[in-house]
């Protein structure tokens, strides 16, 4: 009887912690968050965006600062994919192995491999090619793409992985692939 | 049959029927108001169905009750140890007819059912209306393809079909399994990614009849609708050739200032509107929204206020769907139904 009521205790307990840390799927953001092109990113004159891309040969741990708001959530991650193939980043950036763009799954950066940086990237747009999506992509999915991209080149922790795509697999699953070490290019 | 039909229709089935009217002027969603060949024998075989079923619940419970009766009866006796073999042998035989009768009775229904499957791909014709419905999370997406890529159209959640003549619809899906049913017209069709085929039906009868996704889809299945309308020859044409000419451009300066707002904001980032610069097939074809009945899917009605509402918030109305919020300004909002409305 006794070893009846651990047991129960014990599975019940089991069962209690697997609800732990239940994933947030947020459909509807503040309202704030959504305004298109409000980022209040800052423009300095030395480098674009608020935070530092990195220097010549430095990792990103040293200069890690801060993951974007969707890093710890696969449901984000997997939205974030499909809106890459939505807003037709594949176009030039293909599955992340770059083409007409330069590739996302890879070491190389050249505007910075933080999320602020990839964000900013989107948001105004770069030499020779990738255009501003300022005003034409709600903020809060512009940080869902942030956390897909980095998911390329294996920088999320290996729990967030998105979704299967709806496309033909031509590379390894973002959490079975590689983990870069970004470089400043 | 014809007999009981009609016997079971005044008695039995009232509860079904009121329920199945429930809405009255409602566009209809019901098998028992059949308004094609296809979906009238699925009504028929629904009735044989449910007669044969009737007819063995009552035998069942009558020989239940005769055996509890019976039972009562010999209370009194001892357990039998030796039964009388004759008798056994009579019993015997009683179970034996018993199940053949069930045997030719379930294979009557599957006769019937073969008979009627086979009849829902009876329909030819050389020279169908031919439409293609796609499936997506969570709406339809319907083309009148033409070998004349200019008289091409696409339109979303609504298919008028001309009454009394075959169709065929070629049906996919874009993204997970769906399954196309409108209980008025035809059976279900289920909706596979990456395979097509072809549904073919006819409508007799003129009028509005609603359909719904029937296969789930993901959070917004239930409000993943569509309108058949169904319209004399004539009136089908003349949709048809309204639908294939682009969008009008703006008469004033509020629909100029609103179609500024689409094509410079998030909204064309996913939506088409034929005749402008916005060209995305993420989201359903816009190109004449202001002649469709319904929005987001036959989810709420088509007037200024649900879509201003369905515009600023739809995450509101039908949660993880795939439109993001637009907190756009008033007057930006305003002109931009004003201008989505004019687009008949």
């Amino acid at each position: 009887m006794k070893r009846t009521i651990s047991t129960a205790i014990l599975l019940t307990a089991i069962a209690l912690l697997c609800a732990c840390e239940r994933e947030k799927r947020q459909f509807r953001e503040p309202t704030g968050s959504a305004v298109p092109g409000d980022t209040g990113v800052e423009q300095s004159p030395l480098h674009p965006g608020g935070s530092a891309p990195l220097k010549p040969g430095e990792s990103e741990s040293e200069a890690n600062n801060g993951a974007g708001p969707f890093e710890f959530n696969a449901y984000a991650v997997a939205e974030g994919q499909k809106l890459y193939y939505s807003y037709n980043c594949g176009g030039c950036h293909f599955h992340g192995g770059g083409g007409i763009g330069p590739p996302l799954m890879d070491a190389n950066w050249i505007y910075g491999s933080q999320p602020q940086n990839i964000h900013d990237t989107i948001i105004e747009g770069r030499p020779n090619g990738m255009p501003s999506f300022r005003g034409r992509i709600p903020d809060y999915q512009v940080w869902e793409i942030v956390a897909f991209v980095r998911s390329l080149s294996g920088q999320l922790p290996p729990t967030v992985a998105p979704a299967r795509p709806d496309n033909m697999n031509v590379k390894k699953p973002e959490d079975l692939g590689p983990k870069e070490n970004p470089q400043q290019r | 049959m014809n007999l009981f039909r009609h016997n079971s229709r005044v008695f039995g089935i009232a509860a079904i029927l009121w329920l199945a009217s429930c809405g009255g002027q409602q566009p209809q969603q019901t098998m028992f108001r059949p308004v094609g060949p296809m979906s009238a024998r699925i009504e028929g075989l629904w009735w044989f169905i449910f007669a044969i079923a009737v007819a063995v619940f009552v035998i069942v419970w009558i020989f239940l009750a005769g055996a509890a009766a019976r039972r009562r009866v010999h209370e009194q006796l001892p357990p039998e140890l030796n039964p009388d073999p004759a008798r056994e042998q009579r019993y015997l035989r009683r179970v034996m007819v018993a199940t053949g009768i069930t045997l030719v009775v379930l294979f009557a229904i599957l006769g019937h059912t073969v008979v009627t499957s086979k009849y829902m791909n009876s329909l030819q014709s050389k020279n169908p209306v031919t439409i293609q419905v796609y499936g997506h999370q969570w709406w339809w997406e319907v083309q009148y393809p033409n070998d004349d890529a200019s008289l091409w159209v696409t339109t979303a959640n609504e298919i008028h079909v001309p009454v009394g003549v075959p169709i065929v619809l070629q049906t996919g899906s874009r993204d997970v399994i769906h399954s196309f049913w409108a209980p008025n017209i035809q059976g279900k069709r289920d909706l596979i990614p990456g395979h097509s085929s072809a549904i073919w039906f006819q409508v007799d009868k003129e009028g509005t009849y609603r359909g719904q996704c029937a296969e789930f889809c993901g959070h917004q299945h239930a409000h993943m609708a569509f309108y058949i309308i169904a319209e004399s020859p004539e009136k089908f044409q003349a949709w048809l050739d309204q639908q294939r000419k682009p969008a009008p451009d703006p008469a004033n300066a509020t629909l100029a200032h609103g179609k500024d707002v689409f094509e410079k904001g998030t909204c064309m980032m996913c939506h088409t509107i034929r005749g402008t610069n916005a060209g995305s097939h993420v989201g359903p074809d816009l190109t004449h929204i202001g002649s469709r009945t319904s929005i987001a899917a036959a989810t709420l009605p088509n007037n200024p206020g649900a879509l201003a509402g369905w515009i600023s918030d739809p995450q509101a109305i039908k949660p993880g769907v795939r439109m993001p919020p637009n907190p756009l300004t008033g007057p930006d909002l305003q002109a931009l139904v004003a201008y989505l409305q004019s687009l008949k």
